[in-house]
């Protein structure tokens, strides 16, 4: 097989996404998080910020940022399928990325959430974020979601109260694995949307500037003494 | 009775130390209270441990913490008694402790408050501080103290219009100070336009119990704080080094279990009647207290609790937060550690962690930012059950 047609064989079939337009949190801090989609070019930059935390296992950062690698990676590479990755900056450093996959049109993958700055619910944000991106850009009517890590569960499927239907297990089951699968759906959303959805549209153009080009942060709470 | 004084003060961190045992993270700061001290190498020379926790047994599956912690420290054979009252029970310890001094039957006392409370999640852990409502009055009917904030907020905005705003100021304020502090589990300021004014306020300062938010809301925490407790009157006083700093005040006082009784759900008689027996037996007024620590588990209870103490009149106390008469450089500041909505609240470490403040303000030792001016006399109120049973200390620079 000639190499081009290997390579073609090889890359999963796209389904063209809607953009996902970026908005403005103010974050209590007062800081402002610019929420957008993430670029290929702007790869080297995510992978750089997470493969520090590679080494941290407390609530799971370990497991989360080596799969988020892994995705993002093969979001670059070609070899996941309708994958978006939204990312948060605070003038520009990542305070945290989302991965996530538009299945078919109806049904939405939930992948990962990484918070870097911790505190100011920079996760619950770019989650809420994530959502809005499956339900009301892209217009599916139901997400499916798993939980590795207590914080996780916590954020996501006790505060979403999102639907347990783990018991379908084979029958319905997330792709990370055979962890139980909870669904956030239409209705659902609709019912916090309003408490946990935010964030201002148009952004400035002074606020876009700042997060045009994205920067690798210098310190993680998360690994006490680090400096890049 | 004999004067007692501090002379060594202690304290963790506040935040997240569920991967320790209960026993080490009090051993920590009774460590740091000792060394403080100069009294570690002496440590066996301690009259009496008093220790102050609320829940160990239900929290950390953990009972007889008292004798725990010496025989952790290696104390033995120094005496040990748990003390537990409610949120309450730092303060309390330290009052038992006060008391084993003034009346001469122990010479050096030390006090250690602790709790570790996130190795069960949040919501077992609402649940486990909820024991201390009434069982079939309260309790069983579902109420939880975030519950018992949010009626008695609504109720006191209903009365004297104060706004969320006004709550947020205060978060706003607390954040300030806690972000300064060391020991403080959220070392993170807030601005009034991110968590009340602007378009994201209302998500970004989420709902806990309507009308209190996350940001009128303390956190879960754990840690422990501690105290030396000395007779000033004893030769003993002579061998610490540090000046002790005077418990002039200590006093308690029990209220109804259930809220429902109270006359008026918006008085907290043991608060009021706490605060005055203290002023009464340290010879003071309110308008002669430097500053202040009182326990904004709720931002509401920082406004009515600075009333009921004689601070402010009642209703007025959140006009005094618009004008800023409670920061570090204001009239009469509060929470200058960050209070427990900054600093956290590990319930059982609270009390002892407010005197551990009054000392470090009282000495000039708080950090730069948040020192308050020339201090002469600082007064905590430590509260517990939802308002059931309450101490009040005055501490007194010499």
């Amino acid at each position: 097989m000639a190499l081009d047609a290997m390579e073609k064989t090889l890359r999963p079939p796209e389904i063209p996404l809607k953009p996902y337009p970026a908005k403005v949190i103010t974050l209590a801090s007062g800081e402002k998080m610019v929420v957008r989609e993430a670029k290929r070019e702007e790869v080297g930059a995510l992978l750089g910020t997470l493969y520090p935390l590679f080494g941290v296992a407390k609530d799971f950062y370990d497991i989360v940022a080596v799969r988020m690698y892994s995705e993002i990676l093969g979001w670059y590479r070609y070899r996941v399928a309708n994958e978006f990755v939204l990312v948060g900056t605070v003038d520009g450093v990542i305070a945290g990325i989302v991965t996530s996959r538009h299945v078919t049109p109806k049904l939405g993958m939930s992948l990962h959430t990484l918070t870097i700055k911790r505190g100011y619910r920079v996760g619950a944000q770019l989650f809420a974020a994530k959502m809005e991106n499956h339900l009301d850009i892209l217009g599916e009517d139901e997400v499916y979601i798993v939980a590795e890590s207590p914080n996780g569960f916590k954020r996501w499927m006790i505060e979403y109260e999102l639907e347990d239907r783990s018991s379908l297990f084979p029958e319905v089951r997330h792709e990370l694995g055979g962890v139980p699968t909870y669904v956030l759906t239409r209705p659902l959303w609709d019912a916090v949307r309003d408490v946990k959805c935010t964030g201002v549209r148009p952004v400035s153009a002074e606020d876009l500037k700042s997060s045009e080009k994205l920067i690798m942060p210098s310190e993680y709470p998360q690994i006490p003494g680090f400096k890049r | 009775m004999a004067n007692v004084g501090i002379v060594g003060i202690g304290h963790t961190k506040f935040g997240n130390s569920s991967e320790y045992d209960l026993s080490d993270v009090m051993a920590y700061a009774a460590t740091d209270a000792l060394e403080d001290a100069h009294f570690l190498a002496r440590r066996k020379e301690v009259d009496q441990v008093v220790v102050g926790n609320m829940a160990s047994g239900l929290f950390c599956h953990q009972s007889a913490v008292a004798s725990a912690l010496v025989s952790r420290m290696d104390m033995e054979p120094v005496p040990a008694e748990l003390v537990e009252n409610g949120p309450a029970s730092g303060a309390s310890a330290i009052k038992i402790g006060y008391m084993a001094v003034a009346s001469g039957m122990a010479d050096i006392v030390l006090v250690v408050g602790g709790e570790v409370m996130r190795k069960v999640t949040g919501w077992l852990g609402t649940d486990y501080v909820a024991t201390m409502l009434h069982t079939d009055a309260e309790y069983n009917m579902g109420l939880t103290l975030p519950g018992f904030g949010g009626m008695f907020t609504r109720m006191y905005m209903e009365r004297y219009g104060m706004t969320e705003r006004d709550l947020a100021l205060l978060a706003v304020k607390n954040h300030a100070n806690g972000a300064k502090n060391k020991y403080a589990h959220i070392q993170a300021p807030c601005t009034i336009e991110a968590i009340a004014d602007g378009p994201d306020a209302s998500v970004v300062n989420t709902y806990v119990a309507e009308p209190l938010r996350m940001y009128s809301t303390c956190p879960v925490s754990d840690g422990a704080a501690a105290l030396l407790l000395v007779n000033m009157d004893s030769p003993k006083a002579k061998d610490f080094p540090k000046k002790p700093i005077r418990i002039a005040g200590i006093a308690s006082a029990t209220d109804t279990h259930c809220v429902h009784n109270r006359k008026d759900p918006l008085m907290l008689n043991a608060v009021r009647i706490s605060a005055e027996k203290a002023y009464a037996m340290a010879s003071l007024k309110p308008s002669d207290i430097s500053f202040a620590e009182l326990h904004d588990a709720f931002s509401i209870l920082e406004f009515a609790i600075s009333e009921e103490v004689g601070f402010f009149e009642r209703g007025k106390s959140f006009l005094a937060v618009r004008k800023g008469e409670t920061n570090i450089d204001g009239k009469m500041p509060i929470n200058t550690s960050g209070g427990l909505k900054s600093k956290g609240h590990p319930v059982g470490a609270t009390g002892v962690s407010q005197a551990v403040e009054l000392v470090r303000q009282l000495r000039g030792e708080a950090e730069k930012g948040r020192q308050v001016h020339n201090p002469k006399y600082g007064m905590s109120v430590n509260f517990g059950g939802f308002g059931n049973n309450v101490v009040a200390l005055i501490c007194a620079k010499e």
